[in-house]
């Protein structure tokens, strides 16, 4: 049985449909890619399986291990092990990274956070991907800098340990050094068992994961579909033989 | 900035009226008793406000004479002035019943089970003790804290620090200095329910600290333990002589529930030369309340005055604490959060005067509205022609969260100097569904994720408060969040 089934997906905004017909199957432990020209949906796809209310599903489902979450809302979504790294992180003042994040995992769990487990977690975590530990005690994403931004998703990925993670463009306006540091994350978190839909335009990201499944998304149509050699083939040709 | 004109109706602009048509025409006496049974819980009286009436309560409290005549000369002035037209509508309060806010008896014997349900649920959901709850709703047998509240007073009583009620201190050995400074700051005259004040005001309290004395341990008001009813109309002097220190804590999150629903206290605050003195307030009002409440401080030169509050509840407010900045180089900031609801309209914000040279002074105040609620940031900076080389800023923040809510900002300045340095900055939105979500995706509830952006928003106040009372103030901002 798949982790992630995703069945003759429509969804869109109130202005027209974005998604037409997706399907889309993820395995526990897999890494997958997303790619496709920009506007084809592929946020879009991101938000509508994590449960943006942005987005209306018309028709087709969403099942995560074998359990129906179409109609579920983010948080229900989160609690049964899914997580998107955001594009673009949302800033909150006055709410600290390791509030915000405290919190998460009490929900999450619904028991209290277990303090010295949680402690050694943030030391390892954030040894790991190069940030200064006073990061977890500054107001979330609120005057970060966009590599800041993005290397606190992949904390915030870590700390909770999801079974699927999408990641929004991840790698998108880092510079090399960040790239670097945010896919060795991304790579631990692999490598722990943790399934990936990547979202990306750069093969940068890529390069630390062992790609299972590429998919190239048109129009929000799933239009081709292949194993890891099709992102070389896209970074030389494109996209245009799908696009019509 | 400084082009802007000062509004010739702010609180404090506010002329000794002489009309007294408000109380003058109407025949209280038929209002005031209709219901046979509520009756005995008032003095029977056939008039308003009179001097029979300010009479009992000065001897009820054995007044010294000059008290007496302080009352009398406050009714006179309260029958002159007009009622505050310019800020919310504040009709619903029955002027020609003002007896029965006045005088509600002292024993109030109202029952349990007409307390609201929205309150006894807030006392049950802020976690307060049973006995305090009853005594909170104005219902039950004092709540017996005394025992702490003499601790206290006995440990910063060995530092020559004085803090008791206000009516041991009139009538104490602290009579001459009470004398020297009650009413100096706000005088009756200073708009009606000043007036209203001064005639009938009862309870509150009353703080000396010394030259050079710092208090480590924040003072805070035990108006909430105090009789019925003195949470109405209290007093609150306190007096930070040269170098000393002190941080003063008014009231608390739970609501207060009163059968007459006027609440008109006064705050008189007098920092001396390189005195401190920190007074933070959280006041969470039920919903049926008119808070007409009025706080002013004075700095001497040096002198610092730093007001936190958080006002919640009551149906109107107005509130403008006051600074005054007499002496050079004397400081003022302000930082506030105000949360209107349903039904609420909370008019408040602060008031900063500049005298003395190289004054500074600081407002940032937040305010959040939900479910049709009203909340208006009002107010005024006024650097007079001798504060050169005056530093005032002002930043306000509004947090709207849904579209039936309404945020406005009102502030006025008035510089008179060219040497002086003004700031201001206003910020009004609405609660963001993006970052709603972005805090749903990782597993938080939807309105406890409204609650943390909210409790966010409000953060610059609450790490101002000790630590309880930022936890207190971060539940209440959840329990309005879950109120309709």
């Amino acid at each position: 049985m798949a982790l992630l089934e995703i069945k003759n997906l429509t969804a869109g905004i109130e202005e027209g449909e974005i998604l037409h017909g997706v399907n889309l199957n993820v395995n526990a432990g897999e890494t997958h890619v997303l790619m496709g020209p920009n506007g084809a949906g592929k946020s879009t796809l991101g938000n509508v399986i994590m449960g943006s209310p942005a987005y209306n599903i018309t028709s087709g489902s969403i099942i995560l291990d074998g359990e129906d979450i179409t109609k579920l809302s983010a948080n229900e979504r989160a609690k049964r092990g899914l997580f998107m790294s955001f594009q673009n992180p949302l800033e909150v003042p006055g709410l600290s990274l390791e509030a915000f994040l405290r919190s998460a995992i009490r929900e999450q769990t619904g028991k209290p956070v277990r303090f010295f487990q949680y402690k050694k977690d943030i030391e390892e975590i954030c040894k790991l991907l190069d940030m200064d530990e006073s990061y977890v005690e500054r107001d979330l994403n609120v005057g970060f800098s966009g590599g800041e931004k993005k290397k606190a998703e992949i904390f915030q990925l870590l700390m909770l340990k999801p079974k699927l993670a999408i990641l929004d463009e991840t790698d998108s306006g880092l510079d090399v050094d960040a790239v670097r540091t945010v896919s060795k994350g991304v790579e631990h978190f692999a490598k722990q068992g943790g399934a990936l839909i990547v979202i990306t335009h750069s093969t940068r990201i890529l390069e630390a994961l062992k790609v299972d499944h590429t998919h190239v998304l048109v129009k929000g149509k799933i239009a081709a579909e292949g194993g890891a050699d099709m992102v070389d083939e896209i970074n030389a040709n494109g996209f245009e033989k799908w696009v019509k | 900035m400084s082009e802007m004109e000062i509004r010739k109706d702010t609180p404090i602009d506010i002329d000794e009226g002489d009309s007294g048509i408000v109380l003058d025409d109407v025949e209280r006496g038929l209002y005031d008793f209709k219901d046979e049974e509520r009756e005995e819980d008032f003095f029977k009286v056939d008039e308003g406000l009179t001097e029979e009436i300010v009479k009992e309560i000065s001897a009820a409290k054995h007044d010294p004479e000059w008290m007496l005549d302080f009352r009398l000369k406050s009714l006179e002035i309260y029958n002159r002035l007009k009622v505050p037209v310019w800020g919310p509508p504040i009709d619903g309060l029955d002027m020609a019943k003002i007896i029965t806010y006045v005088r509600p008896k002292t024993d109030m014997k109202a029952d349990w089970s007409e307390v609201p349900e929205d309150i006894k649920n807030a006392f049950e959901k802020l976690g307060i003790p049973k006995a305090e709850r009853e005594s909170l709703a104005g219902v039950g047998a004092q709540y017996d804290s005394e025992l702490v509240y003499h601790n206290v007073r006995e440990d910063v009583a060995k530092l020559g620090v004085v803090y008791t009620d206000m009516e041991s201190a009139i009538t104490g050995e602290y009579e001459d200095l009470v004398k020297k400074h009650f009413m100096k700051l706000v005088p009756p005259t200073d708009h009606k329910f000043a007036a209203l004040h001064g005639a009938v005001w009862s309870g509150g309290s009353f703080v000396y600290v010394p030259k050079g004395v710092k208090v480590d341990i924040p003072l805070q008001s035990y108006f909430r333990l105090n009789a019925p009813g003195a949470g109405q109309f209290e007093h609150t002097l306190i007096i930070v002589e040269e170098g000393a220190d002190v941080h003063f804590i008014e009231g608390c999150s739970a609501p207060k529930y009163n059968i007459a629903n006027l609440h008109a206290g006064c705050v008189e605050l007098y920092v001396g030369k390189n005195a401190h003195l920190r007074y933070s307030t959280i006041e969470n009002w039920s919903k049926n309340m008119y808070n007409l409440n009025t706080k002013r401080a004075i700095c001497e030169e040096g002198g610092t005055i730093e007001w936190i509050s958080g006002s919640f509840g009551s149906h109107e407010s107005y509130l403008y604490p006051t600074s005054i900045l007499k002496g050079d180089g004397s400081h003022a900031e302000f930082t506030g959060v105000t949360f209107a609801g349903k039904g609420q309209n909370l008019d408040t914000g602060a008031r900063m005067v500049h005298i003395g040279k190289n004054t500074s002074s600081f407002i940032d105040t937040k305010s959040i509205c939900k479910s049709g609620g009203i909340s208006t940031y009002r107010s005024s900076v006024e650097i007079s022609s001798s504060a050169e080389g005056s530093k005032a800023s002002v930043n306000c923040g509004s947090l709207m969260l849904d579209s039936i809510s309404r945020s406005d900002t009102v502030p006025a300045m008035e510089v008179s100097t060219d040497k002086a340095d003004v700031g201001h900055e206003a910020k009004i939105g609405k609660i963001d569904d993006d970052a709603v979500f972005y805090l749903m995706s990782r597993g938080i509830r939807e309105a406890e994720a409204r609650a943390m952006i909210v409790s966010g928003f409000a953060n610059p106040v609450s790490k101002e408060l000790p630590l309880e009372y930022a936890a207190e103030m971060n539940n209440l901002i959840k329990l309005e969040m879950e109120q309709g």
